[in-house]
């Protein structure tokens, strides 16, 4: 009997830890962007593209929340074209130390210099732009998409285990084409393969009519190769490619065999839950940017869940810690490289029907993480912010 | 009384002899393959509703419960003919499921749906559904019917839900995705294995508290691809068996000092396991390479492969 007031105390006292209330406001902040015009008008862009992965990673931690008397909100902001984005990012910061950017890497970077943005946490969720992920990094800044790197060396893997050492090129002229071709280029280099031929896309004709007749004669100069690269990140020309080659080549990149963060068709190491519970929200599929909002989200809640904290500081301390996991449905745990900030994931490598392969491949090995195959490890980085 | 049924009617069918089964669930074949563990060999395979995953018999193994994920439901059998006798209600998408000590309640995990479902198996009605975490898993049910377990996958909890109010009284952290949640047979200690986490985290089920944690080894693997999913305890508890997934091994875990005893190189992403009556046998489920690994328990050692269906999910033993 005499210990009945202590083991209420106790009871008590564990009670009071389970639902210690933590207050988590975030804000989903977006930068509206001109896009440029493309041949075909098949694609539609979808106006809550990146912000319905926020959403989901939202609902996500609020079930998780209930369980530990953790409040989690979302604000989202989206700024138009012209609009005053630095103000909308003061505002999001006098309210949050947590920040989904989708935005291009100009502004990530004019929003992570605000003196205000500096005891705060942002994600890059849209930008796959190489300098931030190097000479351009910001200690408040992390990378849920994958750089274009880390998407070229998923690629140059899987051609090289496929011995198909020899590359042609056709990129177009928009600047995230010539940034993902120059990370081809870069990558084959690193998995010592040759670039046997190069060629840029600047036709004005209108290909959805002469395909046919253009692309053999425009790849005919291509000479020899085992895989055909295209880099038209815009989704321009690409598609009209395949199956008009000269060479009866397969064709990869941007088109045929894409290297992704995300897409519909991966379905292992339950994503198929992933991609349902995204159907049921957003009424369409999931995309890379979609996945890239979702894990930043995801990555709040899950260091909040085992921090009991809403601490920024504290929360990015664990998050580049070695004990941070994210359980992202590729199959296995994602975690913040503490040199840049990135998240380090497989990634899956698609075509429109379904997973081909998903890098690294096997026998790609790393003193610390086969992950690390992929994109700026860290004696390439040049990033000091987070020395 | 009630076993003689079977095994008149199994005379009935001309079986020569009457052997123990493993049964196994095919997840895309909508099948499950029966192995007969005298010769293991596969002696039938039965249609199933869509995506069949958890499987189950009752107490007197006069019906196999199956939870058919995609057809959303959980499907009756009678053993003996493959005939499904009825469905149950069972909520969106049912994953696994455990039947209460009873012989009577199932408790199912709805993936898709955040909720655990109690089923009545003899008034085919839902009695209730709890709130847990996303993406439900593992289920168990302490040995004295008072305790139900469900792992959210993504919440990362193991919920602990009072049999008699069916609420929640204790929701406990384990490392990233659990998977699979087994009592020990005297009910003091609740086992949950993480399967990104690569840990099984072991409760004291009198106070939900952590009193260890196992981890995984396998040579020559990276640690990610060592992902722990299903487990079973040996009679003597003094040993659990744990399929670690990708890594196609399973570890033999001194079950006293947590420490891992010896490696088993199995089938391609292990999945989940059925011992034999004696437990001199134990069968895996290689959701890769489809097919079912044979270990001899005393040796530690496979040796045999069974060809079944795509995609092998769960076993479950027939005596």
């Amino acid at each position: 009997m005499r210990h009945l007031p202590l083991a209420i105390a106790c009871l008590a006292l564990n009670a009071t830890f389970a639902l210690a209330e933590i207050a988590v406001p975030m804000v989903y902040l977006e930068q509206e962007i001109e896009h440029p015009p493309t041949l075909s008008n098949l694609d539609t862009r979808p106006s809550d593209l990146g912000q319905a992965g926020a959403m989901l990673a939202l609902k996500d931690n609020l079930t998780t929340g209930t369980f530990m008397g953790h409040k989690y909100q979302m604000e989202t902001i989206k700024v138009p074209i012209g609009g005053d984005l630095v103000g909308a990012a003061e505002e999001a910061l006098a309210t949050s130390s947590f920040v989904i950017l989708n935005a291009p890497a100009a502004d990530v970077l004019r929003i992570a210099d605000l003196d205000s943005a500096q005891p705060a946490l942002l994600f890059n969720t849209s930008s796959s732009d190489m300098a931030l992920r190097d000479d351009a990094c910001r200690s408040n800044v992390l990378h849920t998409l994958p750089s274009d790197l880390m998407r070229s060396d998923a690629l140059m893997q899987f051609a090289r285990a496929k011995r198909w050492d020899k590359l042609a090129l056709i990129a177009g002229t928009h600047n995230t084409d010539i940034a993902f071709a120059e990370a081809l280029k870069k990558s084959a280099a690193k998995f010592g393969m040759s670039m046997s031929a190069e060629k840029t896309w600047a036709f004005d004709a209108d290909m959805r009519r002469n395909a046919a007749q253009e692309v053999p004669l425009f790849t005919q100069e291509l000479g020899k190769h085992d895989l055909l690269l295209i880099a038209d990140e815009i989704g321009d020309f690409g598609r009209y490619i395949a199956y008009n080659t000269w060479l009866p080549r397969p064709v990869a990149g941007s088109e045929g065999l894409v290297p992704v963060a995300w897409a519909p068709v991966v379905e292992q190491w339950g994503a198929a839950q992933l991609q349902s519970r995204f159907n049921d929200l957003a009424q369409r599929s999931m995309r890379p940017q979609d996945y890239a909002a979702w894990a930043a989200v995801r990555t709040i809640g899950e260091a909040v869940t085992r921090t009991g904290s809403n601490d920024p500081e504290v929360l990015r301390a664990y998050i580049l810690s070695e004990n941070f996991e994210l359980a992202g449905f590729k199959g296995r745990p994602l975690s913040y490289r503490d040199w840049n900030g990135q998240l380090r994931q497989p990634i899956p490598l698609v075509t429109d029907r379904a997973l081909a392969a998903q890098a690294p491949m096997e026998g790609y090995l790393h003193q610390r993480n086969e992950l690390d195959t992929l994109g700026l490890d860290a004696p390439e980085s040049s990033c000091t912010a987070f020395d | 009384m009630q076993r003689l049924i079977p095994f008149v009617t199994a005379l009935a069918f001309a079986s020569p002899a009457i052997s123990a089964e493993i049964w196994v669930t095919n997840e895309k074949d909508d099948t499950v393959s029966v192995i007969d563990i005298a010769t293991l060999e596969v002696i039938r395979t039965i249609e199933t509703g869509e995506r069949p995953r958890g499987i189950t018999f009752s107490k007197d193994f006069s019906k196999v419960y199956i939870c058919a994920s995609d057809s959303d439901t959980v499907q009756v059998m009678d053993p003996v003919t493959g005939n499904i006798l009825h469905e149950l209600p069972s909520g969106e998408d049912p994953e696994q499921f455990v039947l209460h000590p009873n012989d009577r309640h199932l408790y199912i995990a709805n993936e898709d749906d955040a909720v655990t479902t109690v089923v009545d198996t003899e008034t085919r009605s839902v009695i209730a559904q709890i709130n847990v975490g996303i993406e439900p898993e593992g289920m168990a049910v302490s040995p004295d019917g008072k305790i139900a377990i469900t792992t959210s996958e993504t919440t990362n909890m193991a919920h602990w839900i009072d049999t008699e109010t069916r609420e929640l009284f204790a929701n406990t952290l384990v490392d990233s995705r659990p998977r699979h949640a087994e009592f020990t047979a005297g009910g003091s200690e609740l086992w949950v294995s993480s399967e990104i986490g690569g840990t099984i985290s072991v409760f004291d089920t009198a106070s939900q508290a952590e009193k260890g944690k196992i981890s995984f080894k396998v040579k020559g693997v990276h640690p990610d691809r060592v992902q722990p999913v299903g487990f079973e305890f040996t009679d003597d508890e003094k040993t659990a068996f744990v399929a670690l997934g990708p890594s196609n091994h399973v570890a033999a875990v001194n079950a006293e000092t947590l420490e891992v005893e010896d490696y088993i190189l199995v089938g391609r992403r292990v999945w989940h396991m059925a011992f034999s009556p004696d437990k001199s046998l134990l069968f895996t489920t290689n959701g890769v390479s489809g097919d079912v690994t044979v270990i001899d328990v005393a040796k530690r050692e496979a040796i045999k492969s069974i060809k079944v269906g795509r995609f092998p999910w769960g076993a479950a033993l027939r005596p």
